[in-house]
């Protein structure tokens, strides 16, 4: 029998409406390096917050094992205590505060009354510092450093807690070539020594390059594990099980009656990022939108694709942007976003509880909120004229509530977008883009927003869908861009999409340099 | 309605009729004698006034402006020194309210456009402008002894033949004729809401509530009959409240305030811009400041220096124990009205009872607690989230 350091057994883990885990089973041997991959919304994320203690012992149904042992972890410090660190996505530093202060926060040297020693701190930082072969001054601020340096920064910490169980989540999606390759061996190395890591990764051509044995999530469950001993596994056998799945009628029947006539254009879009201003965030983006389509947006995280999206919307994100932008054939200068509103563009945000909706408010006041002036005279408000037209969208959309004077944040998720999309649909525009309108909703909603889309395109707007479900994207689109480091990488019709097409497309930008090795 | 839900939505209120039972209680019904009636929202006609500019800057998310005692000084000592020197009260007012205008812009701008943090410019504020005061001052207490100005102000509205000093009709027919019209025109709104079908809203509910007000109405009138009929001051709070109680709950300027305090990003994202509302909010608070000190500087009858300190703080704490809350996106006009009543009876009921200036600052700072605790816990109001 195998010598597992940890054994996680049918777990379960239920959000409102949402199934995010469905008995799962993860085991993870002593001294391995275990990937973990499957597409966004797959799971991964959770089963390892499940695992770190941040989503608490009780909340969840199933067992953990760690070193022979079954264990209940109520917060991060339990899981820490056992050796078991996560390095999450979005790094958890503080920017200004230096090396040495980061990597001992929360732990800091100090004695029993508190007064921290420094000559402790930056020593052992610097020592834990040298293990990962960074070569700062452990007194130089985070902020100062660069992202392939913080992720460094990162990994001593987690060696400065003696960790046994080194989890990261998605450690290279925000480093070059180079510094992930530096990390990918650094992981090696540490195998050498004895640690046991879990990685989670989009990147197959990393996957095949550290990992010994390799989960596939899909939709909550544990599909397969597959052994990878030799470090040469073929990267389509991990897609087939990352998005092997039957799709039944899961998206409702549409008549596509796509028009020649063009609503929306941009030409050679580029962003730069507002803080760090010479980043690049969208190159040169082509794409256009006809009358009656539903054009999809397939890309990773982190591809650009809501920063084109926000940026195309009145400059609502980015700086130095450049390109041009044409609605109805016509070149439009938008100068906020009331600007892109009135001339019929619509941006329905991936992020429906921070940039969509006032949650405080009622379903009426969310509703008019894009265009007050449509139920107002002189800058009065008609509430019997809200009142009605809240109504006739709820009624429209079955958003499930018992008034519209309900508070948003009341409603569940499906009915939160439902709103949202009451919100965009009442300030009539032609083209609306739609940032991952099925987000965090769950089967019967997906297929109500799914109608709602294809009522639109037959009123005979354009949709914009950026989604990271591909399934999603094949069963509802006439056209499907794919995105990758801010470029357009490919396009495909309908017809001749498909799953591994897309994935191998956003794959393969990066496949190119371990190759080599 | 059930009782638990009636308790939640009129707390405040409830809270002000007792704390005014136990008053008349303990003052031995002094509390509620004619002149003591007509005192209480005269000398907190600043805090009315205030409170409704506050409720603005609060709105957008808990900021607050700390200038407006200061900025009230200054408008009031501008106004003295010129009526000092001869200048008529036309010309005194308009001064003040210039000056009051300039530094609304001032502020409304750093705030709104430059993202100076509101706490910190309206701090700079306090210091700058009750130096500028004192400077004006020349250290000095200057009276106001204009009539015309204080006829402006604090005279009382007395019809010859038909009032006399005790028992002026005037006041009780005014309080009859608007309390019928506050009546009919609810059964009016009421009719025209159910042809149009609108449903939600309980007639029975909505008519009863207007019966109390019109009930309270018609005794506070004739209370002031009693004394020396209606002030000229409380037409001008009413003015000031009713506008601002129009702008927040009716119209689209003031929907802003609360989508912007809601949720800013969803605001900007629907194209709203938020640097203008923010400009506004601190804009109409300064304007109202200055409105403030001219109010003041009559009712006081002289300005000094000191005056107006710690103003700020009482338009705050009305605000914050009519229930608009610390984060920002909700609050209304009436309620903030029912906080500075309420602090206004704690306090003039305490001074009539002779309780110590001392004690009285530790029963203001209870109830403001009291009522924030309560609030928070009751409505989990944990975050912006």
């Amino acid at each position: 029998m195998s010598d597992y350091i940890l054994e996680m057994k049918e777990i379960t883990k239920l959000y409102p409406g949402v199934k995010a885990l469905d008995n799962v089973n993860l085991q993870v041997e002593r001294g391995e390096i275990h990937a973990l991959v499957g597409e966004n919304g797959a799971g991964k994320s959770t089963l390892m917050n499940v695992l770190s203690g941040t989503i608490p012992f009780g909340e969840y149904t199933g067992d953990i094992t760690y070193n022979g042992k079954e264990c209940e972890f109520h917060n991060i410090h339990d899981s820490e205590e056992l050796g078991i660190v996560i390095i999450h996505q979005e790094l958890a530093l503080i920017p200004e505060l230096t090396i040495a202060e980061n990597m001992f926060l929360g732990n800091e040297r100090a004695n029993k009354l508190g007064k921290i020693n420094w000559g402790q701190t930056f020593m052992q930082a610097g020592e834990q510092m040298k293990r990962v072969g960074l070569k700062e001054n452990p007194s130089v601020l985070i902020k100062d450093i660069g992202t392939g340096k913080q992720q460094l920064v990162e990994i001593a910490k987690a060696l400065s807690k003696n960790v046994k169980l080194l989890i990261l989540d998605e450690p290279t999606s925000s480093l070059n070539e180079e510094d992930s390759k530096m990390l990918l061996d650094m992981l090696l190395g540490f195998k050498e020594e004895g640690l046991t890591s879990i990685i989670i990764t989009h990147k197959l051509n990393e996957v095949s390059y550290v990992a010994d044995r390799i989960t596939v999530l899909r939709d909550g469950s544990t599909i397969e594990t597959i052994d990878n001993a030799d470090h040469n596994i073929d990267e389509d056998r991990i897609i087939k099980g990352m998005v092997g799945r039957e799709l039944t009628d899961r998206y409702p029947v549409r008549e596509h009656k796509v028009s020649d006539e063009v609503v929306f254009e941009a030409k050679d879009w580029t962003v730069y990022h507002p803080v760090y201003t010479e980043k690049c965030i969208d190159k040169k983006v082509n794409f256009k939108v006809h009358k009656g389509e539903i054009v999809g947006f397939s890309g990773l995280q982190g591809a650009g694709r809501t920063e084109l999206a926000m940026s195309l919307f009145g400059k609502s994100y980015g700086r130095n942007i450049s390109g041009q932008e044409f609605i109805k054939g016509e070149e439009v200068k938008l100068k906020n976003e009331r600007d892109a509103i009135a001339h019929g563009l619509a941006y329905v945000t991936e992020d429906r509880k921070t940039n969509g909706l006032v949650l405080p408010d009622s379903i009426a006041k969310n509703t008019t909120m894009a265009k007050l002036e449509k139920i107002s005279t002189r800058g009065i408000i008609d509430f019997v004229m809200e009142s009605k037209v809240a109504q006739e969208f709820v009624d429209a959309m079955k958003t499930k509530t018992p008034s519209v004077d309900q508070a948003v944040g009341n409603l569940s998720g499906g009915n939160q977008q439902k709103v949202l999309l009451s919100k965009w649909m009442f300030a009539e525009p032609d083209v609306l883009i739609l940032d991952e309108p099925t987000r965090g909703i769950d089967v019967g909603a997906k297929y109500e927003i799914y109608s709602i889309m294809n009522d639109m395109v037959a009123q005979g707007k354009a949709v914009v869908m950026i989604s990271s479900e591909l399934p999603e994207l094949l069963g509802m689109c006439d056209r499907i861009y794919v995105m990758n480091e801010g470029e357009v990488v490919g396009e495909f019709t309908s017809e001749e999409a498909t799953q591994e097409k897309i994935m191998s497309a956003i794959l393969s930008h990066k496949t190119d340099d371990l190759k080599e090795e | 309605m059930s009782a638990n839900t009636f308790i939640k939505k009129y707390t405040m209120v409830i809270a002000l009729v007792v704390v005014f039972i136990i008053f008349t209680v303990l003052t031995g019904g002094k509390l509620i004698l004619p002149q003591n009636i007509s005192n209480l929202l005269l000398q907190n006609a600043y805090v009315l006034v205030m409170a409704c500019g506050m409720l603005l800057c609060i709105l957008t998310g808990g900021n607050v402006d700390l200038s407006i005692g200061s900025t009230l000084c200054l408008s009031a000592a501008l106004a003295a020194k010129l009526m000092d020197g001869g200048y008529s009260p036309l010309v005194a007012i308009f001064v003040s309210m210039s000056v009051s205008i300039v530094i609304g812009i001032w502020q409304g701008w750093l705030v709104g456009y430059v993202h100076i943090p509101p706490f910190i410019c309206t701090l700079a504020g306090m210091f700058l402008f009750r130096g500028f005061a004192r400077v004006v001052l020349d250290s000095r207490t200057i009276s106001v002894m204009n009539p015309q100005f204080n006829n402006l102000f604090t005279s009382y509205i007395q019809i010859g033949g038909l009032d006399e000093k005790g028992n002026c009709k005037s006041a009780i027919i005014v309080g009859i004729v608007v309390a019928v019209g506050l009546m009919a025109w609810t059964i009016f709104s009421l009719a025209r809401k159910k042809k149009q079908g609108y449903e939600g809203v309980s007639a029975i509910s909505s008519i009863v509530k207007m019966a109390v007000i019109d009930v309270l109405i018609v005794i506070y009138a004739f209370k002031l009959s009693q004394y020396k009929g209606i002030p000229v001051m409380l037409i001008w709070i009413l003015i000031v409240v009713l506008i601002f109680a129009f702008i927040t709950s009716s119209t689209v300027f003031g929907r802003y305030f609360y989508a912007v305090g809601g949720n800013e990003k969803a605001t900007k994202l629907s194209g709203i811009d938020p640097r203008r509302v923010y400009f506004w909010a601190y804009f109409l608070m300064s304007v109202l400041a200055g409105f403030s000190g001219l109010l003041v500087a009559s009712r006081i009858g002289s300005v000094d220096g000191n005056m107006g300190n710690s103003y700020e703080m009482d338009a705050i704490a009305s605000c914050f124990i009519g229930g608009a809350s610390a984060y920002g996106g909700s609050g209304t006009v009436p309620g903030i009205m029912i906080g500075a009543i309420l602090l206004g009876v704690i306090n003039q009921g305490m001074s009539i009872c002779g309780w110590p200036d001392q004690w009285q600052y530790v029963v203001k700072g209870a109830v403001l607690l009291v009522a924030v605790v309560f609030d928070v816990v009751s409505n989990h109001k944990t975050g912006k989230s």
